[in-house]
């Protein structure tokens, strides 16, 4: 059996189980028996989309369904990068299946997820496969109106309608976009199979078009800012193995449109273009992590760090446009390398953090980090892999957050290479930016592992945890095995995208599978290399030393003291460092100027006995600028365009009458 | 070539009568002459597909011609006549534009229509050509006398006229199939059966077939 027909064969059982799940919506067994399935399915295409991309010499295969539109029918094709992204999608897919087969278990309402989850994980897997831009709109929307779906499960949860409904105008207007990119990328003969669209020559006007267009459409679905409004809110108002999905995978679909238009489709890139992509990055990356900074709402605070990686990913995007417009192959392959393997490495942490943030939520109910605390003597497992999640995506060694990040910055050490100007100077600025979201998002981490899993519980309900069960703590295991796998072999993976790139650049990195030590040397040994597998004995060797070192030669004796209480004796839980006093500095030195913010301290006067209130005021400037601006102006039309509701049969005429002779005009001036 | 000529020149007559009794329509402000023009004006469009089918030698063009003739410039304007004398609207005047204001809207139309429709089909047959900027002159004619009328009688008459345009357009197009024009000429009779029966049911209601009732019912203010 080819590679392709098994992965749509994968997709067709994945559309049956979702029927299955209708069918079996009230049984008692239904969580079992669907995530069990869907657990399967997705493994089969997993291995088989990792057999076709590390294989020897992976062929593009192609197959038409006669399905869709009757003179067209349904193109798939499965290819090098494809099988990438079918690898991404399939190993969240089977993770967060495992994870549900216990965390659906605690859902009130299991009809509302079951049949759109194999659905959700149908699309996804059908838009990377997708071969003719007909049948990418479709699986594109499909996945769009699945998610939508499971985002409204609990509906009635405050909160989670407006979600859906600014996801749902988001999402239609990325669509549109879509459309339009599509739209002139077929051009005026109309074909819109992928192959004809490939061989076609565009011009750079189109090709600007084409790349506001994917900006707009693969962006508003990845949450580039300031595209990214639906993404905070929508993300955690799915159920937690969903909103895994949303964010390790969903937005990586959305990378691959993309990737798959602008470097695929479109052909040889010109260098301004890189510059938009680089700046775009470099924003997201940094407004995505101080949006997260300011969170106390656990998933929330994931779902803005997710706008940062989206940011990195676009920046190395960016700086492989870059280099691939000046034919600095290398470069653009090591750029590129470094995009997909944090496509890879985001798909992995994020899909683990959202797990925990899941498994914290099933043992207290909260999601409000200042309610939290303590929860590592309570959850000792899950704050162990939670705690590798932190690490990896804070991209310290030796995980494989490290590993990205480092390809990404070599590639932005080769920015002098570059011939423009513009570029020259433009690569290190969006450098710095990149490394001040990289620092940031470590204090992001220490934060919101910090508050939620140290210190003392500061609600009941944190008090009385317990660790979660088997199959979501296997699948969090899992996952923070690979991202400690994927952080010291880094060679195999590089080796497995050198196909991609090879087809979508022409250019590869060298090979690493020779390099002594399973040390990674993106240009060459003497400019630079990596190893961690060294590092991770390193630093397993030395802090084992210094720990028998403290044990050995310290004192044995125990004392007792008392603690010091930082100025307040006996303090509540309550007045412990929370999420909002840990993130005041940074709040001080960038969110007064990102967010306008500003403390009010309301005092009482000497002698009142009332409390003194201390409150913080955050503006969200992209959505007080652009998106309430837009809101108002919808309104205010609306108000004025209602009069036609009411308007008498001659005026309606007239109406009909005047914009046909409008339009006849139109054509009688311009033809 | 003498011949083509004659023939070109009769059909562009009888085109050119139509827009002209078109233009008629636009200032009758009494129901029953409104009628007797809109009789006219289907007579004139029989006359001219029957001329079409003469010179195409499309037999089944005959077969339009004689629907039109009876239905259009029969059948209709007798029921319509009996409706107005029935609801006793007979004695009413239309005022809703003043009749040289709809006569310069109208010319603009017409050489609108012209500009555009010779402009359009450049490389087209010369006879196709002027039929189809008349018949485009027809609707643009037929849609004003539906906006600037307020009686719903002179609606219907304004809508029958603007179909006469179009199947004029349709009988100056070469191997236009019968089953089309056939199935028009249904709708509209079928339109026609409905919209009477409206005409009596905003009667019984209001006591006026005049719109502007509805809208009085409506609450709305115009």
């Amino acid at each position: 059996m080819s590679s392709v027909v098994l992965q749509i064969s994968c997709v067709a059982g994945l559309l049956g189980i979702a029927v299955l799940a209708i069918i079996l919506s009230r049984a008692k067994t239904s969580t079992t028996i669907i995530y069990c399935a869907t657990t399967a399915v997705s493994l089969v295409a997993l291995f088989g989309s990792i057999r076709f991309l590390v294989g020897e010499a992976p062929n593009p295969s192609g197959l038409v369904l006669p399905v869709g539109l009757p003179w067209l029918g349904a193109h798939f094709r499965l290819d090098a990068l494809a099988s990438f992204f079918l690898v991404v999608v399939n190993l969240g897919g089977a993770s967060a299946s495992l994870y549900g087969l216990g965390y659906g278990h605690h859902d009130p309402a299991p009809h509302r997820v079951l049949p759109f989850f194999p659905a959700f994980l149908a699309g996804m897997n059908l838009v990377v496969l997708a071969d003719d831009a007909f049948s990418y709109l479709l699986c594109w929307e499909f996945m769009s109106l699945a998610s939508w779906a499971l985002v409204m499960a609990h509906h009635r949860e405050s909160g989670n309608a407006k979600a859906g409904y600014v996801y749902l105008v988001m999402a239609s207007f990325g669509t549109l976009a879509l459309l339009l990119a599509f739209g002139l990328l077929a051009g005026p003969t109309g074909d819109y199979g992928f192959a004809a669209i490939r061989a076609a020559r565009h011009t750079p006007y189109v090709a600007t078009l084409v790349l506001i267009l994917m900006l707009l459409g693969a962006g508003s679905k990845a949450g580039l800012v300031p595209l990214h409004v639906w993404l905070p809110l929508a993300h955690p108002a799915a159920p937690s193995h969903v909103s895994a999905l949303m964010s390790g995978v969903m937005t990586k679909v959305a990378i691959y449109g993309f990737i798959r238009v602008i470097f695929d489709l479109l052909g040889q890139p010109i260098w301004p273009a890189s510059v938009v992509v680089l700046f775009l990055g470099g924003i997201t990356a940094v407004m995505g992590i101080l949006y997260a900074l300011m969170e106390k709402d656990l998933k929330r605070l994931l779902a803005y760090s997710t706008i940062e990686n989206i940011g990195v990913i676009f920046a190395s995007l960016g700086l492989a446009l870059a280099f691939q417009a000046n034919g600095q192959k290398l470069a653009a392959a090591l750029a590129f390398t470094a995009a997909l393997f944090h496509v890879l490495n985001h798909s992995f942490f994020k899909s683990l953090l959202f797990f925990g943030a899941g498994a914290v939520l099933t043992a207290t109910g909260e999601r409000d980090m200042d309610k939290l605390g303590g929860l590592i003597h309570r959850m000792p497992f899950t704050s162990f892999v939670v705690l590798v999640g932190c690490v990896a995506i804070s991209a310290l060694p030796p995980f494989n957050g490290f590993v990205s990040e480092w390809l990404m910055f070599q590639a932005v050490l080769q920015s002098p290479e570059l011939p423009q100007w513009a570029l020259k100077i433009m690569v290190p600025a969006v450098g710095a930016l990149l490394a001040l979201a990289a620092a940031l998002a470590a204090a992001c981490f220490v934060k919101a592992f910090g508050v939620t899993f140290l210190g003392r519980p500061r609600s009941t309900a944190a008090e009385t945890a317990h660790e979660v069960d088997r199959y979501s703590l296997s699948a969090m295991i899992i996952l923070a095995a690979l991202c400690l796998l994927a952080g010291i072999l880094p060679g195999l993976v590089i080796d497995a995208l050198a196909p991609i790139t090879i087809d979508i650049l022409g250019g590869r990195m060298p090979i690493q599978a020779n390099e002594p030590w399973l040390s990674i040397a993106p240009i060459a040994e003497s400019r630079s290399s990596y190893n961690g597998l060294l590092v991770m004995i390193f630093i397993t060797l030395s802090a084992s030393l210094s720990v028998f070192v403290i044990h050995r030669f310290a004192s044995h004796a125990v004392r007792r003291g008392p603690a010091w209480g930082c100025g307040f004796s006996d303090p509540t839980p309550a007045a412990q460092y929370s999420a909002g006093s840990f993130a005041q500095p940074i709040r001080r030195v960038f969110g007064t100027l990102v967010f306008r913010a500003r403390d009010h301290v309301d005092m009482p006067a000497p002698g009142d006995v009332r409390p003194a209130r201390f409150r913080i005021e955050l503006h969200d400037l992209v959505w007080e600028g652009i998106y309430l601006p837009i809101v108002g102006a919808v309104g205010f039309s609306s108000d004025r365009l209602n009069r036609l509701q009411f308007l008498t049969i001659r005026r309606y005429l007239s109406l009909v009458f005047a914009t046909l002779v409008t339009l006849l005009l139109v054509l009688a001036i311009w033809s | 070539m003498q011949m083509h000529s004659l023939a070109f020149d009769i059909s562009h007559t009888l085109a050119g009568g139509l827009v002209l009794i078109s233009f008629m329509m636009l200032y009758q402000d009494r129901l029953y002459s409104l009628l007797n023009v809109f009789a006219l004006h289907a007579v004139v469009l029989a006359l001219s597909v029957a001329w079409q089918a003469y010179i195409q030698d499309a037999p089944h063009l005959y077969i339009t011609a004689v629907i039109a003739l009876v239905f259009k410039a029969i059948v209709i304007p007798v029921a319509l006549h009996r409706i107005v004398k029935q609801l006793g609207i007979h004695r009413d005047i239309e005022s809703a534009v003043s009749i040289g204001l709809t006569m310069l809207a109208g010319m603009a139309l017409v050489a609108l229509s012209m500009v555009l429709m010779l402009r359009v089909t450049a490389d087209a047959d010369p006879l196709a050509r002027e039929d189809l900027a008349f018949a485009l002159s027809v609707v643009l004619l037929g849609l004003l006398v539906m906006v600037t009328r307020r009686n719903a009688v002179s609606q219907v008459v304004g809508f029958m006229s603007l179909e006469n345009g179009l199947v004029l357009a349709a009988t100056g197009a070469k191997g236009m199939p019968l089953v089309v024009e056939i199935s028009v000429a249904f709708s509209i009779l079928i339109a026609f059966i409905v919209i009477g029966i409206f005409l009596f049911r905003i009667r019984e209601r209001f006591d006026s077939v005049d719109v502007s009732a509805l809208d009085d019912y409506r609450g709305e203010r115009r």
